[in-house]
């Protein structure tokens, strides 16, 4: 263990957990300024319970993205301090326009949307929202053109073993980012989605008094019990609303997914041949690449087929490019850690794709009737709902195992082909330095994440808070109407 | 272009300072000036809408280093390694505590997230001070002191923006609060701000004076009651210590490191400027116009 090795472990570590929140953020803040706009088209009333129901989960969510973020902000500078050196002339421009056209428009106006709720007109105040939440997307945007660029560096030349932009536009328009930028943002809205999609089922679940699990003597039994005893809570359709608004855009980002996916295979192959060989554990360049599905089923050329559009394309293998990158790097390991490399790309499509296939399901289960026949809406099947608990879990596995897979398999260059991670670390910083920040990062994360959890599982099971109409909050309300009240129905 | 970019970074920082100095003074003084529930909401009302705003000038300021002078930002943050560590590690605990507050559910839960910001205000208000002192003079002492000062002066600034703000028995306790603290953080102020300047060019000592003088008045027009004044002042004091210091790092921002040689290659700050220049007057504008929105002053709620 060196002062390196931590320090790749603490960039692994927080960047993750910082990834834990900013998908729900980007795709959540989407999904609630939709709630809030249906609201004021249709006035109905169970839009806006919804929106101050997912509203309230969001921010609790963002709070989170937000001081994890600050981290991510500094730690180049602090463990990575020669990589920052390096490349701060083209990586830092975008990290400085992400701050400067993202955030500010994210954190002003998202606290212009949490306290305007009585102070602005409706109209204005949902701008805000939407304002906040086109801050977020941005932000993925400008985030992920400086992560491309390290897997792909485009727009610069090296001069005094600094390197230094030559144009900015193919920095923001590499081929590599705009690949990128769809894939994360739609396995984003399958995050979120998947995370609406758990949380209406369990409240369809709870508010017909089911348990999570199904019980031996039939559900009726428990039916008595649970959000039945608080009907005015409820009001019919408003779950089954907001569940299929969710399945409806987790099935649309899971063709986005799939399609950018597909695009960054592609990619791969031209510029980061190793990660492509890792993701299947190719050994020698072939023809025909197979790819597994499962250990012992290979479907034969289907990474060629993923990876070039052509069965017959030849797949470059590990330890061919072992050889050639000696031959042009010199002698050195430029072998990624195959086996995390090989799982991750497995767990990513396999449970996001999963997630989409869930939701597709789910669209046809509750599909509306045909008029003719004059039926009622169809009632989300007990099974379904519980089945979409799993949503929750899911997405989240299969995007942090699609940045293991960018990440690791990455390794050993930060910058593609220009600075090995080797020498991208602070030479000033001790290893007992690392060891402490690492030490108190990881309890401190731990406990939060924890928090978290307790909140959001706390405020779903009591649901959204009871009528009268929240849109004017009690007069007795203090200075901030709508937020920082106890709300009754919390205290338990 | 270096030193234009240098200014900008100043300009960045300043804007930190005088926002994110009243967040952290309201922090900080968040236990002494409410005796009961409704007191704190009333004093953390004052910024529930902006801080989160506020903190982005922090996270532009250290974006445009990057960009900018990539060899000062990953100095200076590797140098000031721990320090910076613990900043963060406050930033954390305050934010998670303001966004937390009104959603958890027993006192004890609310308890917590009031110790965590006052921790996450104090420990980051003292932070900045103490780096910035070591980074323009280099000893103990200079740490020690300017951290010392930067906390006090964010208290000072933080109650009179609470008296700003609010109604009733919190202004008049943040009244207090901040003739209090004034008569620790002038006579601190007009002894230590003066000697930065002696490493510095000329002008600096002007804006040392200055910084020395606004706080003095601050207090003045604090007792006089003229609280939208006062406030000017101390924001203006902020602003001047802050030119001072980064007058003072103009030569050398870090020991053995020049400006030119820490910039990034021309054609970035260029194509920097041209974006700064547009999206900044706007950024200004609506922040502007958040703090129009929420400018009435909150009065004591019942709970
Ligand atoms: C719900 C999440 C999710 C789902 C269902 C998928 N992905 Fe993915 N994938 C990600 C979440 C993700 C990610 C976490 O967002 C990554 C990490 C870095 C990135 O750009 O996106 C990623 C990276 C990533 C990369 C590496 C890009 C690089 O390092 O340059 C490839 C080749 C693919 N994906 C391919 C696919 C394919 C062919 C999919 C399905 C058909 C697929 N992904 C579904
Ligand atoms: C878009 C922004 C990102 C940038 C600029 C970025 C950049 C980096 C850098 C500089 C390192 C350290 C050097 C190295 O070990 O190569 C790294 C490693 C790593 N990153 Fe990323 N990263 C980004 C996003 C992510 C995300 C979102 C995740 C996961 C959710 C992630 C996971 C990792 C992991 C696990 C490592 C450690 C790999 C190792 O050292 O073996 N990264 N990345
Ligand atoms: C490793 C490099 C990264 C850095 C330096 C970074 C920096 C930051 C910072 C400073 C914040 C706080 C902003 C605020 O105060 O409002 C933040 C939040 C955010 N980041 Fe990251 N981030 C990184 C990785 C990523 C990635 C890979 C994505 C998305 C694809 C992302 C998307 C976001 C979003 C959407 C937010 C705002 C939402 C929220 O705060 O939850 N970030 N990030």
């Amino acid at each position: 263990m060196d002062a390196l090795d931590l320090a790749r472990w603490q960039f692994g570590v927080t960047t993750v957990y910082h990834f834990l929140f900013v998908p729900l953020t980007i795709g959540l803040g989407v999904y609630v300024a939709g709630l809030q706009t249906a609201w004021l088209r249709t006035g109905k009333e169970h839009y806006l319970r919804l929106t101050k129901f997912f509203g309230k989960l969001f921010l609790i969510n963002f709070a989170m993205g937000v001081v994890t973020g600050i981290v991510q902000e500094f730690q180049f500078g602090m463990n990575w301090s020669e990589y920052s050196t390096f490349v701060g002339d083209v990586f830092g421009a975008p990290l400085a326009l992400e701050a400067l056209l993202a955030f500010f428009l994210e954190s002003t106006f998202l606290g212009l949307w949490i306290f305007g709720w009585d102070r602005l007109p409706k109209r204005l105040h949902l701008a805000c929202l939407w304002a906040a939440v086109i801050g977020s997307n941005l932000s993925a945007f400008f985030i992920l053109a400086a992560n491309a660029w390290m897997k792909h560096p485009v727009g610069y030349e090296v001069v005094d073993g600094r390197a230094r932009m030559t144009d900015l536009w193919a920095v923001l328009t590499n081929p590599t980012a705009l690949a990128q930028v769809p894939h994360v943002v739609a396995a984003s809205f399958i995050v979120a989605g998947g995370f609406v999609i758990a949380v209406a089922g369990y409240r369809i679940l709870r508010e017909r008094g089911l348990a999570l699990r199904p019980r031996r003597d039939g559900d009726a039994a428990g039916a008595a019990a649970g959000d039945a005893a608080t009907p005015a809570r409820r009001l019919p359709g408003m779950w089954r609303a907001s569940l299929r608004a969710a399945l409806v855009m987790t099935a649309i980002a899971g063709v986005v997914v799939a399609g950018s996916g597909d695009m960054s295979a592609r990619l791969l192959r031209e510029q980061q041949p190793m990660k492509l060989a890792a993701a299947e554990g190719l050994r020698h360049d072939t023809a025909h690449a197979p790819f597994t599905i499962a250990p012992g089923v290979e479907v034969p050329g289907l990474l060629s087929l993923l990876a070039a559009h052509d069965p017959a394309a030849t797949v470059q293998g590990v330890d061919d490019i072992q050889a050639r990158y000696e031959k042009t790097f010199g002698p050195a390991d430029y072998t990624p850690d195959l086996p995390v490399v090989y799982l991750s790309f497995r767990v990513m499509i396999g449970f996001g794709m999963a997630t989409a296939g869930l939701s597709v399901l789910g669209l046809w289960l509750t599909r509306r009737p045909r008029k003719r026949r004059g039926g009622a809406a169809r009632p989300v099947p007990a099974w379904f709902a519980r089945l979409c608990v799993l949503a929750l879990p899911l997405p989240t596995i299969a995007i942090i195992a699609g940045w293991l897979l960018s990440e690791i398999g990455r390794q050993p260059w930060t910058v593609q082909g220009e600075l090995m991670t080797a020498a991208s670390v602070s030479p000033g910083v001790s290893l007992g330095e690392v060891a402490t920040t690492l030490a108190i990062f990881t309890v401190l994360y731990g406990v939060l994440a924890v928090a978290e959890g307790v909140l959001l599982v706390r405020h779903v099971k009591a649901g959204p808070e009871l009528p009268p109409d929240m849109s004017t909050p009690p007069s007795a309300a203090p200075a901030q109407p709508g937020e920082a009240r106890l709300t009754p129905t919390l205290m338990y | 272009m270096t030193t234009f970019w240098f200014i900008v970074i100043a300009f960045l920082w300043t804007g930190y300072f005088v926002l994110e100095g009243f967040d952290f003074g309201v922090g900080a003084l968040l236990p002494l000036l409410s005796r009961s529930e409704a007191d704190r909401r009333q004093v953390l009302g004052t910024i529930g809408p902006v801080w989160d705003g506020n903190e982005v000038w922090l996270i532009t300021a250290v974006g445009a280093m990057f960009a900018a002078f990539p060899a000062w930002y990953s100095g200076l943050l590797s140098t000031f390694y721990l320090p910076l560590f613990l900043v963060i590690a406050g930033l954390i605990v305050r934010g998670v505590g303001l966004e937390w507050r009104g959603k958890v559910g027993s006192r004890r839960e609310v308890a917590l997230c009031d110790a965590g910001i006052v921790t996450g205000s104090v420990l980051p208000a003292f932070l900045w001070g103490a780096i910035f002192g070591d980074m323009t003079c280099g000893t103990t002492l200079a740490t020690v002191l300017g951290g010392a000062l930067s906390l006090g002066v964010a208290v000072l600034h933080g109650a009179v923006f609470v008296a700003l703000k609010t109604t009733g028995a919190v202004r008049a306790r943040a009244r207090r609060a901040a003739l209090l603290a004034a008569v620790g953080v002038v006579p601190a102020a007009a002894a230590t701000l003066p000697s930065l300047p002696g490493r510095g060019p000329q002008w600096t000592l002007g804006t040392a004076l200055l910084a020395a003088a606004a706080l003095a008045a601050g207090a003045a027009l604090m007792w006089r009651r003229r609280e939208g004044w006062a406030f000017t002042a101390t924001a203006t004091a902020i602003a001047a210590a802050t030119a001072t210091v980064f007058g003072v790092l103009y030569a050398a921002p870090l020991p053995g490191l020049t400006l030119a040689e820490a910039a990034s290659a021309p054609y970035t700050l260029t194509i920097l400027t041209w974006i700064g220049l547009i999206a900044l007057p706007g950024v200004i504008a609506y922040q502007a116009w958040t703090y129009w929105v929420f400018r009435k002053r909150l009065t004591a709620g019942v709970s």
